[in-house]
């Protein structure tokens, strides 16, 4: 019991003194569970995402758009890969992972679970989807776990520029025809309250939130990142004069951020709970991926055991 | 001669970006996740080519077309792509084999258009050429896991072969456009790529145990702009967004 106690605090006086926990060093099992599940949600975010975006890329409207899609959602992917790894690390296999998101019992983040219904929607998650993204994952650079916060160094210059190019397609609509820019203000309105969802529920509401922060898993608060979001947002769609759809939004000299309104909570729990526009066709659609790739797999799998033995012999 | 250039260039651009669009499909829904990036990886290589093709297309013809009027703003019948590259992904094996076929003629017909006596030809088919061997290779090694991996792959891989093979003569078919274009040096010799071709594919299909279809019926029309009925739902879903919202930047 000492012992394990002992080891508790060296592992926190580690992380108090900024030293990265790398995957052979001792840590709580409380430690390696938040962050398996953190990470692979991360993951499965990554590839879910891929879904709303790659809907747009055979109606891209110009051969350039569509090329900026691809190599996103091929970005996307990219992530992904580097966040399974990440939890292979921590002793988790990926084929175990995925099939956890497969059967419904992993999470990833609900902002998925909402449809692109136009072009202007790819320019709005860009903007909107990684720019909130960023705001985490900039914070995430420096969490306690080394695997994790190297790919997150990665991910993040990629991210930046997916957040550049989205908030260039909003701006070009916004001052393109108008039906363009009612489109690119459709999308605003659209996702505007779903990306703030993004950074989880309210401090006061966030179970794991103390733990993470002590840890170092986290360093800002779910509250804090969302004012940061809503602060630097506001000003980017005021330059391509679209408007924030929140009647309740207001610039507070005292405090030198935005007030702003309540998020819905109910819609929050439900889509959370699976009761989203997508959640069935998403995951669905990551289950027909995965049923119909088996025997792609296999194929893989036997093709290289019958090339090593004929090598062995 | 131009004309003939135009109608060339345009043919070239036009394998290439409908394939594209039939791999971009793909995109999110792959076997796995390695090969969802290797398959945007192949869309995207063939979306840069296809650019490069149009754009030049447009300089040629001298109207002022840009690569997105070509490509959003032609009908079925102004498309003069192989009717190879608009068909469906199917399974893997169907895509994979699509893609090796139409490789291995595209490999040997880059690599023999950097000689082109059109210095832009020949500049955009230098810009290709790795890339092409890069997805040769690639296509090459799915046939050969697939034929010489489990008896399911096998089978699916030698019925994509008996299902797209009818679409393969359609690459080959000469004219009296590239037969001027051969003439003025500015295009290779077909049946110089249809021997490279044919040794590809005789290579592959015999380390991956499978059998070469008969040449029986080949398919034609796509390059006179006849095509099969999945190309009008390509282009609907290609164009619909452009063509709503006319004559605007995006
Ligand atoms: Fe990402
Ligand atoms: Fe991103």
């Amino acid at each position: 019991m000492t012992d394990v106690k002992n080891l508790e605090e060296l592992f926190q006086a580690k992380i108090d003194a900024e030293q990265k926990i790398e995957p052979k060093d001792w840590m709580p099992d409380a430690y390696r569970k938040n962050l398996i599940r953190q990470i692979s949600q991360h993951a499965h975010s990554e590839v879910v995402g891929m879904l709303p975006e790659g809907n747009w890329i055979t109606r891209a409207p110009s051969l350039k758009r569509k090329a900026i899609l691809l190599a996103k959602v091929q970005d996307e992917a990219g992530h992904g890969l580097y966040l399974y790894s990440a939890v292979e690390t921590m002793g988790t296999s990926r084929e175990q992972t995925i099939d956890d998101l497969l059967s419904g019992k992993a999470k990833y983040s609900s902002i998925f679970n909402y449809p692109t219904l136009s072009w202007a929607d790819i320019g709005a998650i860009g903007w909107l989807v990684d720019g909130a993204a960023i705001m985490n994952q900039v914070m995430l650079c420096r969490t306690s776990y080394g695997p994790y916060a190297r790919a997150m160094v990665r991910i993040c210059k990629e991210e930046s520029f997916h957040q550049r190019q989205g908030y260039e397609i909003m701006a070009v609509l916004a001052k393109g025809s108008p039906e363009q820019k009612e489109m690119a203000q459709d999308a605003l309105n659209r996702w505007w309250w779903p990306s703030l969802m993004m950074f989880g529920p309210t401090d006061a509401n966030s179970p794991h939130s103390e733990q993470s922060m002590k840890w170092k898993i986290k360093r800002q608060s779910n509250d804090e990142l969302r004012q940061t979001f809503i602060d630097r947002t506001v000003q980017q769609a005021e330059v391509i004069g679209l408007s924030i759809p929140d009647p309740d939004l207001k610039w507070n000299e005292e405090t030198q951020h935005y007030d702003w309104g309540e998020i819905d909570w109910t819609e929050f729990n439900n889509v959370v709970a699976g009761n989203g526009p997508c959640n069935k066709e998403r995951l669905a659609a990551r289950n027909k991926a995965h049923n119909d790739g088996a025997w792609v797999r296999e194929a893989a799998l036997a093709y290289a055991a019958k090339k090593a033995k004929r090598k062995a012999a | 001669m131009s004309s003939k250039l135009l109608t060339y260039t345009l043919r070239l651009a036009d394998d290439i970006l409908i394939l594209s669009q039939r791999l971009g499909e793909w995109c999110g829904h792959g076997p796995v996740l390695e090969e969802d990036i290797a398959l945007t990886n192949r869309a995207l290589d063939h979306l840069g080519e296809a650019r490069n093709l149009l754009t030049y297309a447009g300089q040629v013809e001298g109207k002022g077309r840009s690569e997105d009027d070509l490509a959003y703003l032609r009908m079925e019948r102004q498309y003069t792509n192989v009717k190879l590259v608009e068909q469906p992904n199917g399974d893997y094996a169907h895509t994979m084999v699509r893609s090796f076929l139409f490789d291995a003629y595209h490999l040997p017909l880059m690599q023999a258009l950097t000689k082109s006596k059109d210095e832009q030809l020949a500049a955009i088919a230098g810009k290709s050429v790795k890339e092409a061997t890069y997805h040769l290779r690639a296509s090459s090694e799915w046939i050969i896991r697939f034929g010489d991996g489990t008896e399911e792959s096998h089978q699916r891989a030698q019925a994509a072969l008996e299902d797209l093979w009818t679409y393969t003569g359609e690459l080959f078919e000469g004219d009296a456009v590239l037969e001027e274009m051969t003439s003025a040096g500015m295009a290779p010799d077909i049946a110089s790529i249809k021997e490279a071709w044919s040794k590809t594919v005789d290579q592959v299909l015999a380390e991956a145990t499978l059998k070469r279809p008969a040449d029986a019926f080949m398919m034609t029309g796509g390059r006179k702009g006849l095509h099969s009925e999945h190309m009008g739902f390509i282009l609907a879903e290609m164009q619909h967004v452009t063509r709503a919202y006319p004559g605007v930047e995006w």
